[in-house]
């Protein structure tokens, strides 16, 4: 057996030497997780990148998202980070992140293009730095099953219908068709935020520091736990699991079994994969309150990493996968809104598409143009997780009868407060 | 001999009430213990829409289609529909609008039939999607990683089972001073689970340069406290005799370790290395964070690369967890017999 | 019996195949091993013979505890020790932070009293039904019983999958569209939604907890039971001793070592309990089945701001009493081992 473990240890060490050597090559690496088949399309553009240019290697790490927020950030502070990598809490992550500009030939096209995204990924006080592109935009929103409401005979509430309208009118549909979700709303504090700015809240005080609880916010969470009490929503999405676990509701949307769910731009690739003809399905725009009829924006970036060994290489390969034709191809084969500002406005062909899908994308890249600037702030605050976490863990214990909501409030602003001091120990 | 006197015949005794509830509590327990991984391997055959239904069926089904001359060149789904005379027909569905379908007979494809949706029924037979399993296994690079997988299972359950069994030799044979130290230490860290400490570990292993290497997953559980223990429970009722008698003829203390007490552990190093070769195999969170290079991922890494942020591809999950189990159950079935007979043949305790 | 082990070696019962090496290999340290003997003396052998063991034990488990201690006394969101600002028994304070320990939500740090609850709750639930039924199986399957095997083999398989794994298939079984509701619809009940109930959620915890490793432990009561010699019941018989009276008086003090084997590493494994239970349950509803050391992860890893401050805390906090737990534990067992 020592044999064996030898002859596997040393042909594990060959073959790992031979993928590295062949000749005067740099090996980039970059950590990615997919949803769907954004890992594949990414191998073939980077293949087609290595031909282009046979000095550089990018090996593409497939991991799953929960390494992305967890492990990421400690290998990134001891230094055993990637070259480049896919990430979600651009706040969280951005004191790790390079500074591709004086590599770069043409930043005026990022600054360009991904302009308005840019501020997401530097940290507090930074206007200049470049650090990477958006590969994936989304927006938040609700999807309707458009089936059931057709079987129910109820119409669908129009453009301007506030939220307590939509309640009303999927609780009809529920009712008689028998779906067990009128609502179903994804157990993050993303999707929740949007709605409570749609109904006023305004997260922030007059100096931009965060005040989450405001009259606004407490007419959203008042509004949530009430739909779990009249049977609008169910407990098993917030009221189901702890802490800041998300739990989406998109296999129950599948099967029919969810009038509205309020989600966001990236379902409609598997909703188009999956559904197929079984029902119609349609995104609607965000209801309004108060404050608008708005989503929270939000979304993946790929960002070159602070440690990297060679920031030139790292610069080519951005630039390359940035560029307009090469993003054009990721958005349109991965079924993404663009986080590309050009692209956006000339609008993307989906061609893999069902009409069912480009009706949806259509309606969220409307939507897009419709996110209030206190969502965007929320989005581009460094420590935006900390709020998101600390408001679906508390109110999702009201939801499952942990407690009443002024305790929550108490409690929210108590871990936002303390986690913001630590981190700025 | 009648029937009911066969029927009751059992070795010479007549059944006893604790024979049929020992038999039927056998039964409920295959059920029980079997039925979840039988039906997780069927459901590694379903494709992913059939994953959804409700209520679940217990094989993996799909819908039936056919070719319709005149209606495109694909296939349209095969639905049984129950007619306003109640009759039931089978029909192929051309498309859906909102809750109404338009439907054709496949040996009258001209006529279009109208049918709301809610009277028609999938028809569906048995298949097996086997891309669940052919599509990732050419996606990511499988070999690589079971030949990593299987490197650190091998060789972290060998140096578990030598560097524990020989701390478990000391702990239960000699009395020396610090003894009670030593087991204190054992005990004291025995329910230190790894979770805990993941980040000083990490410190560590970051420190020797170990990230990315497949020792930096060998090394910190191969001395386990586990296997301590449990070794030194199972040395305790050896026969001290023998290793008395042994010393008599001159044996040097590492010969009466590998000569004597190892071949009567054998029982305990057997329990001992199932556990060790399942904890390895399947060992998720530490691998997790020292190992962040493609080449030198294990299974369960790569095969949790399904998990997105906000979509679980569970057809290839479930699959992939299939692939991972068979290794191992082939592994169990080798093993199992070194264990029934070893306990079989130890006559002491 | 012991006398053909001995003179056979490993290689009777594990097969040529690894015979031959092992005997190689052992024979080849056994040079340096004797001249070892030699310089020192036989009295010191026992150190030589935990130093692999405790070397490794050292470097990985000792020096992290140490660190651990370290990170415990530091607060702020840096990796480095060295850069992390020193806050004395700061963290110590606020998880301890109540107003009445047994209530959570008096608590600073709620989250971390609600896990050491819940953490209890299952503990005790997982053990007493841990010991009951891997008890009930070994004495099932000791009995003589057609295809004794092929049972041993099934009851023990789910201990070869990964608690990964374990919750994934249980999840899918009791979900809202799972195959129990699937059958419970199909006997005409309503549909259970099993995590959305409190109590429902931890009774899935402890039984699929059980379900997965009572394997295990049923082999080594099994051991225990295969172990106690036969003529010991023919002479209870030929006394007329009933059988419930047999087990009572003769099995269960024999197999005493082996029953305190099984509590005191069911209850180990119990209180590392982690990703079983997270991924079945999530640690819901709402807090119901957020296990210790869950919360110990989560803060160090899942939150914007990993705090491995307040975790180091919380699982220094939890390694003293685990560590007094397993004293205790350790003494009863020596009480307990003393008749035999």
């Amino acid at each position: 057996m020592k044999r064996m473990a030898w002859l596997l240890g040393s042909a594990i060490a060959l073959s790992v030497a031979g993928a590295s050597g062949a000749f005067a090559q740099t090996t980039l690496r970059m950590t990615w997780y997919s949803d769907g088949n954004e890992g594949e399309v990414m191998q073939d553009l980077l293949a087609r990148f290595e031909k282009a240019n046979p000095d550089i290697k990018v090996v593409l790490d497939q991991v799953p998202f929960k390494a992305i927020n967890e492990n990421l950030p400690v290998q990134l502070a001891a230094g055993e980070g990637p070259d480049i990598a896919r990430v979600v809490d651009l706040g969280g992550v951005a004191k790790f992140m390079l500074d591709l500009r004086p590599h770069l030939k043409d930043a005026a096209y990022f600054e360009k293009n991904y302009g308005p995204f840019l501020s997401w990924m530097r940290l507090p006080g930074d206007t200049t730095s470049i650090p990477g592109y958006m590969t994936q935009l989304t927006v938040t929103g609700p999807f309707v099953n458009k089936t059931l409401f057709e079987q129910a005979g109820v119409a669908l509430p129009g453009e301007k219908a506030t939220w307590a309208d939509w309640a009303k009118a999927t609780k009809q549909v529920a009712d008689k068709v028998k779906a067990p979700f009128p609502i179903a709303i994804d157990r993050s504090g993303h999707r929740f935020l949007g709605m409570a700015i749609s109904e006023g809240a305004k997260m922030f005080d007059a100096k931009g520091e965060p005040a989450v609880i405001d009259d606004g916010f407490k007419t959203a969470a008042s509004m949530v736990v009430d739909w779990h009490k009249t049977g609008v929503m169910s407990k098993e999405l917030w009221g189901s699991v702890s802490g800041a676990t998300y739990r989406g509701a998109n296999d129950e949307f599948k099967n029919a079994q969810v009038v509205m769910y309020m989600s966001g731009s990236w379902q409609i690739s598997q909703f188009d994969k999956q559904i197929g003809n079984a029902f119609d399905w349609v995104a609607v725009p965000n209801p309004c309150g108060a404050g608008g009829c708005t989503g929270m924006p939000g979304g993946a970036a790929l960002v070159g990493i602070k440690t990297t060994k060679n920031p030139q290489a790292v610069a080519k390969v951005m630039e390359y996968l940035a560029s307009e034709p090469v993003a054009q191809e990721f958005y349109s084969r991965t079924l993404f809104v663009p986080g590309h500002v050009g692209l956006a406005q000339k609008g993307i062909d989906y061609p893999s598409a069902s009409p069912l899908a480009k009706q949806a994308l259509g309606v969220f890249g409307k939507q897009v143009g419709q996110v209030s600037q206190t969502a965007y702030a929320l989005q581009g605050y460094t420590y935006n997780r900390i709020i998101f976490n600390a408001v679906i863990s508390r109110v999702g214990q009201v939801v499952a009868g942990e407690g009443t909501l002024d305790e929550a409030y108490k409690r929210i602003e108590q871990d936002v407060a303390a986690q913001i001091a630590e981190r700025k120990k | 001999m009648s029937v009911a006197d066969f029927v009751t015949r059992r070795r010479g005794r007549r059944w006893h009430w604790t024979d049929i509830a020992a038999y039927s509590y056998l039964a409920l327990g295959v059920v029980l213990m079997f039925g979840p991984v039988l039906w997780l391997v069927l459901s590694s055959f379903k494709t992913q829409a059939a994953l959804l239904e409700f209520p679940p069926s217990l094989l993996p089904m799909t819908q039936e289609e056919v070719m319709v001359p005149g209606q495109g060149d694909k296939p349209l789904p095969l639905f049984k529909v129950t007619m306003d005379d109640g009759s039931v027909r089978t029909l192929a569905q051309v498309r859906r609008v909102g809750i109404q379908a338009q439907m054709v007979d496949p040996k009258d494809p001209g006529t279009v039939i109208r049918v709301p949706i809610e009277r028609r029924e999938p028809v569906r037979k048995f298949q097996l999607a086997l891309e669940n399993y052919t599509k990732p296994l050419q996606q990511f690079a499988f070999t690589r990683y079971l030949a990593n997988s299987v490197f650190v299972t091998v060789v972290a359950t060998l140096i578990t089972l030598i560097s524990n069994s020989m701390a478990a030799y000391a702990l239960s044979i000699y009395e020396f001073r610090g003894r009670n130290a030593a087991m204190l230490a054992v005990i004291g860290t025995l329910m230190i689970p790894i979770t805990i400490i993941l980040v000083p570990v990490y410190m560590v292993v970051a420190s020797l340069g170990m990230v990315n290497s497949l020792w930096a997953v060998i090394l910190p559980g191969a001395a386990t406290p586990t296997g301590v223990f449990l070794l030194r429970q199972y040395m305790l009722t050896l026969p001290r005799d023998l290793i008395e008698a042994a010393r008599m003829d001159k044996a040097s203390e590492w010969q009466i370790y590998w000569r004597i007490v190892m071949p009567l552990s054998l029982p305990a190093l057997a329990v001992l290395a199932i556990f060790s070769i399942m904890w390895r195999w399947n060992e998720f969170l530490w691998p997790l964070a020292v190992l962040t290079k493609t080449e030198s991922y294990t299974l369960q890494i790569g095969l949790n690369a399904f998990q997105g942020e906000l979509q679980v591809q569970w057809h290839y999950l479930l699959a992939m967890t299939v692939v991972t189990l068979a290794p191992v159950a082939l592994v169990f079935v080798f093993l199992q017999r070194f264990i029934t007979t070893g306990i079989a043949n130890t006559g002491m305790k | 019996m012991s006398g053909k082990a001995a003179s056979g070696g490993i290689g009777d019962r594990f097969g040529g195949v690894l015979s031959a090496p092992y005997t190689l290999i052992m024979k080849v340290l056994d040079i340096p091993m004797r001249a070892v003997q030699n310089a020192i003396g036989e009295r010191r052998m026992p150190y030589v013979f935990l130093l692999p063991n405790f070397l490794l034990f050292g470097l990985f488990v000792f020096l992290p505890l140490i660190l651990n201690v370290g990170y415990s006394l530091t607060g702020g969101s840096k990796l480095y020790l060295s850069e992390r600002p020193f806050v004395g028994l700061g963290q110590y304070a606020t998880l301890l932070d109540c107003t009445n320990h047994l209530q959570p939500s008096t608590c600073r740090e709620d989250h971390f009293w609600r896990g050491v609850y819940n953490t209890i709750t299952f503990v005790v639930l997982q053990v007493v039904f841990m010991v009951l039924f891997s008890l009930l199986t070994a004495v099932v399957l000791n009995m003589k019983i057609r295809g004794r095997g092929f049972f041993r083999a099934v009851y023990f398989f789910p201990v070869l999958l990964s608690p990964v794994v374990v919750a994934l298939i249980w999840k899918w079984i009791l979900q809202r569209e799972g195959l129990l509701n699937g059958a419970i619809t199909t006997l005409g009940g309503e549909k259970i939604l099993f995590f959305v109930e409190p109590g429902w959620a931890m009774f899935w915890a402890v039984f699929v907890s059980i379900w997965a490793h009572m394997g295990f432990y049923t082999l080594i009561l099994l051991a225990g039971l295969q172990a106690i010699p036969a003529d010991i019941y023919e002479a209870a018989e030929m006394d007329g001793t009933k059988k419930w009276r047999a087990f009572h008086r003769l099995t269960l003090p024999l197999l005493m070592p082996n029953l305190i084997v099984v509590i005191v590493l069911s209850l180990i494994k119990g209180v590392q309990t982690f990703d079983e239970v997270f991924v079945l349950t999530g640690g819901g509803p709402g807090t119901a089945t957020l296990l210790v050391v869950q919360y110990i992860y989560e803060t160090a890893f899942s939150n914007q701001v990993q705090n491995f401050g307040l975790a180091g805390a919380a699982s220094v906090m939890l390694g003293v009493v685990l560590f007094a737990l397993t004293l205790l534990q350790l003494f009863f067992a020596r009480k307990g081992e003393k008749p035999t």
